[in-house]
């Protein structure tokens, strides 16, 4: 049983295989996992897509299956994972996060309170925030 | 602290939202004791610290009505006064405690100016002012967030030797976070990770701060 972490999401792929530094996944569950469609233009989500040149298609896209790690490691995002536990992390690299933050609006998120209800910066748009952070320890 | 602000201004539409970098279990009694009535978020992963690229508690982001950043994100009102306490006592004199309160204070002042006075506040930046301040995450930074975050999936899922591995990854690949080595190091009986190992690696910071000090007004 493989579980993909990627932003805050963990989800379970049974059908996960895991070769070395690879992991493959059916297309469905590389979207259920990530968010992120493989579509003949690219790597997509929402309105964005990002291309993957054809050589490197052809390496990572084999019988209806997607190394995700491969993947992800060409598009310059961190990959993380624990063979022993089967769990594989799926980030996003540094140069997106940055591009994010240089455009100014700021990067939004949802989290939990304690009760477990989740709340999303976005929410508060029409108000001043102040998003700040502190620790038990 | 942020309490008094939220009550004097929430009907002029200023929100404060709480970041605890923190497990729920080790955040619940501080919230619960008290008590505040904005919202308290519990980041076990440290998402926030990885997409605003933030290093330390305690820091901020200054966020306006349109959504667009005002401040960058920046320590928010701490001080390197406690590198000058009683480490055996754990305590400050009196003139370190005063020194370390004016500079908490004068940082609350700018946010009250900036809760009260919007765009016209002179502690909220311009653009240009902003995106020179804002610092860019480099690659060993994203690959550092990655590994905690498989730490603390495994920390959760009872594979603690397992864990520690991959935060030792992410604190070698990020040295300059406080957050990912605090969260993942040995705590003391009041769940405080500032023993010995803390005070060696502050003390290795020589001439470096803890809490970089910003320039409020510049």
């Amino acid at each position: 049983m493989t579980t993909i972490l990627h932003e805050t999401t963990e989800t379970v792929c049974p059908s996960a295989r895991a070769d070395g530094a690879a992991l493959w996944l059916s297309a469905p569950d590389l979207e259920r996992a990530t968010g992120w469609a493989l579509k003949p233009e690219g790597l997509c989500r929402d309105a964005l897509c990002i291309p993957i040149p054809p050589p490197l298609r052809s390496t990572l896209v084999k019988n209806e299956a997607i190394d995700a790690a491969g993947l992800w490691s060409s598009l310059g995002n961190p990959v993380a994972h624990d063979e022993g536990n089967a769990v594989w992390l799926l980030g996003t690299g540094s140069g997106q996060r940055s591009a994010a933050l240089e455009t100014l609006e700021a990067p939004d998120f949802a989290l939990p309170d304690l009760a477990g209800v989740s709340h999303r910066l976005a929410d508060y748009r029409g108000r001043k925030v102040l998003v700040v952070s502190w620790a038990s320890w | 602290m942020w309490q008094a602000i939220f009550d004097d201004y929430k009907a002029k539409g200023f929100m404060v939202l709480a970041i605890a970098m923190d497990t729920p279990d080790a955040a619940r009694p501080w919230i619960e004791a008290a008590k505040p009535t904005y919202p308290c978020l519990i980041d076990r992963d440290h998402h926030v610290a990885d997409i605003y690229n933030m290093v330390n508690v305690p820091q901020a982001v200054w966020i306006d009505e349109q959504g667009l950043m005002v401040r960058p994100p920046e320590n928010a009102g701490g001080s390197d006064v406690f590198r000058q306490m009683d480490r055996q006592a754990r305590t400050l004199a009196p003139d370190l405690v005063a020194e370390r309160d004016r500079l908490k204070a004068r940082y609350v002042a700018a946010i009250r100016d900036w809760a009260a006075n919007g765009p016209q506040s002179r502690f909220a930046m311009d653009r240009d002012k902003l995106k020179a301040r804002l610092r860019p995450a480099d690659r060993s930074i994203g690959e550092a967030h990655a590994a905690f975050r498989l730490g603390t999936w495994l920390l959760r899922n009872g594979r603690s030797d397992d864990a520690a591995r991959h935060f030792t990854e992410a604190s070698r690949l990020h040295p300059q976070s406080w957050n990912i080595w605090r969260q993942a190091a040995t705590k003391d009986q009041s769940g405080l990770a500032t023993g010995p190992a803390f005070f060696a690696r502050v003390d290795a910071l020589d001439s470096r701060t803890y809490y970089e000090q910003v320039n409020l007004e510049g």
